[in-house]
């Protein structure tokens, strides 16, 4: 029975984030010294790397449907930002890196994306379910969130407060 | 002699290729239930959902590859991690699949150990063997010397 306990409390989903940004608090981007793999396996890179610009960052997979919904707003919103240097940031979650290749390529996706295979980076955001996005602030600081599909109005709102920040 | 040794050579030459064919070959079924669907924490072969579909088409290409059951398993856990296979890991939370089947097999005997000589005590009071039933009259005697005749087969 203990064991039981433990696993199901194990378990739980951290939605801390979620109720620090609600109350305005902007708490920091956990995870930004990770090193994840980019798409192409040529080398690894951490969210610090883009210290200083604001940046969208979305959790997806080729195999959410979903993801395939949102995946022309961020487009968008990558084209708008990289103006300002600022970047949207895949991370794909779980995903065979063919199949991820080959979504970026359906969706002529032009920003980057890592590769969280082994879930190093995820679960720092309590994410468990796709696609997740996190609007960062430049000074790595999070602004808003979205756990489920964004849509355009939420992700203008969102980069114009990060600008502000 | 020398022609022997060259029989036994043939022979040895004609076998061997025999014996990579007769490696077995992984079939999907196999490896299916030895995975798990890493997103729904269910093994691969009662898994429903679009990850798990991925999951057995990249099997379906490690094996078209002609990898075996150990690589491919070895493939997607040094991809995704351990968890990834459906047999337990080593460390952890998981090691309670080892342990505690041997606690509670240890913890039985021990009951056992520590109950069975209280049962025997209770059915043997004060160490003495059972008695036998008290010795019959000679008139109950005979009666039931009749009544057995009567049922003799």
């Amino acid at each position: 029975m203990a064991l039981l306990v433990y696993g199901v409390v194990a378990r739980h989903d951290d939605k801390s984030l979620d109720s620090a940004v609600k109350k305005g608090q902007l708490p920091t981007a956990p995870g930004a010294s990770v090193a994840l793999p980019t798409l192409d396996g040529s080398s690894r890179q951490t969210l610090a790397a883009w210290r200083g610009k604001v940046v969208v960052l979305n959790f997806w997979a080729s195999w959410c449907g979903p993801c395939e919904q949102e995946a022309p707003v961020l487009e968008r919103a990558q084209r708008q930002l990289s103006s300002t240097g600022g970047t949207v940031l895949g991370v794909t979650y779980k995903d065979d890196a063919d199949a991820s290749r080959d979504f970026m390529r359906k969706h002529k996706l032009s920003y980057p994306s890592l590769r969280d295979d082994r879930l190093d980076l995820a679960p720092k955001y309590g994410t468990t379910a796709l696609p997740e996005t996190f609007v960062l602030d430049k000074r790595g600081r999070i602004v808003a969130l979205s756990r489920g599909e964004v849509d355009e109005r939420f992700l203008t709102r969102a980069i114009d407060r990060a600008q502000k920040a | 002699m020398r022609r022997a040794v060259l029989a036994v050579l043939a022979l040895l030459a004609l076998l061997a290729p025999a014996a990579v064919a007769a490696q077995p070959k992984v079939s999907f079924n196999d490896i299916e239930d030895e995975v798990m669907c890493d997103t729904c924490n269910v093994p691969l072969n009662v898994a429903e959902s679009d990850r798990a579909d991925q999951e057995r088409a990249v099997i379906r290409k490690l094996i078209a590859q002609g990898l075996t059951k150990q690589q491919i398993k070895d493939r997607l856990a040094a991809q995704y991690g351990p968890g990834i296979l459906a047999t337990p890991q080593d460390s952890g939370f998981s090691l309670a699949v080892w342990w505690v089947p041997v606690a509670v097999v240890v913890a039985l005997l021990a009951l056992i150990a520590l109950l069975l000589p209280r049962w025997r005590r209770a059915r043997a009071p004060d160490g003495e063997e059972r008695q036998p039933g008290p010795e019959l009259s000679s008139t109950d005697a005979q009666r039931l010397e009749r009544d057995l005749a009567r049922y003799d087969v």
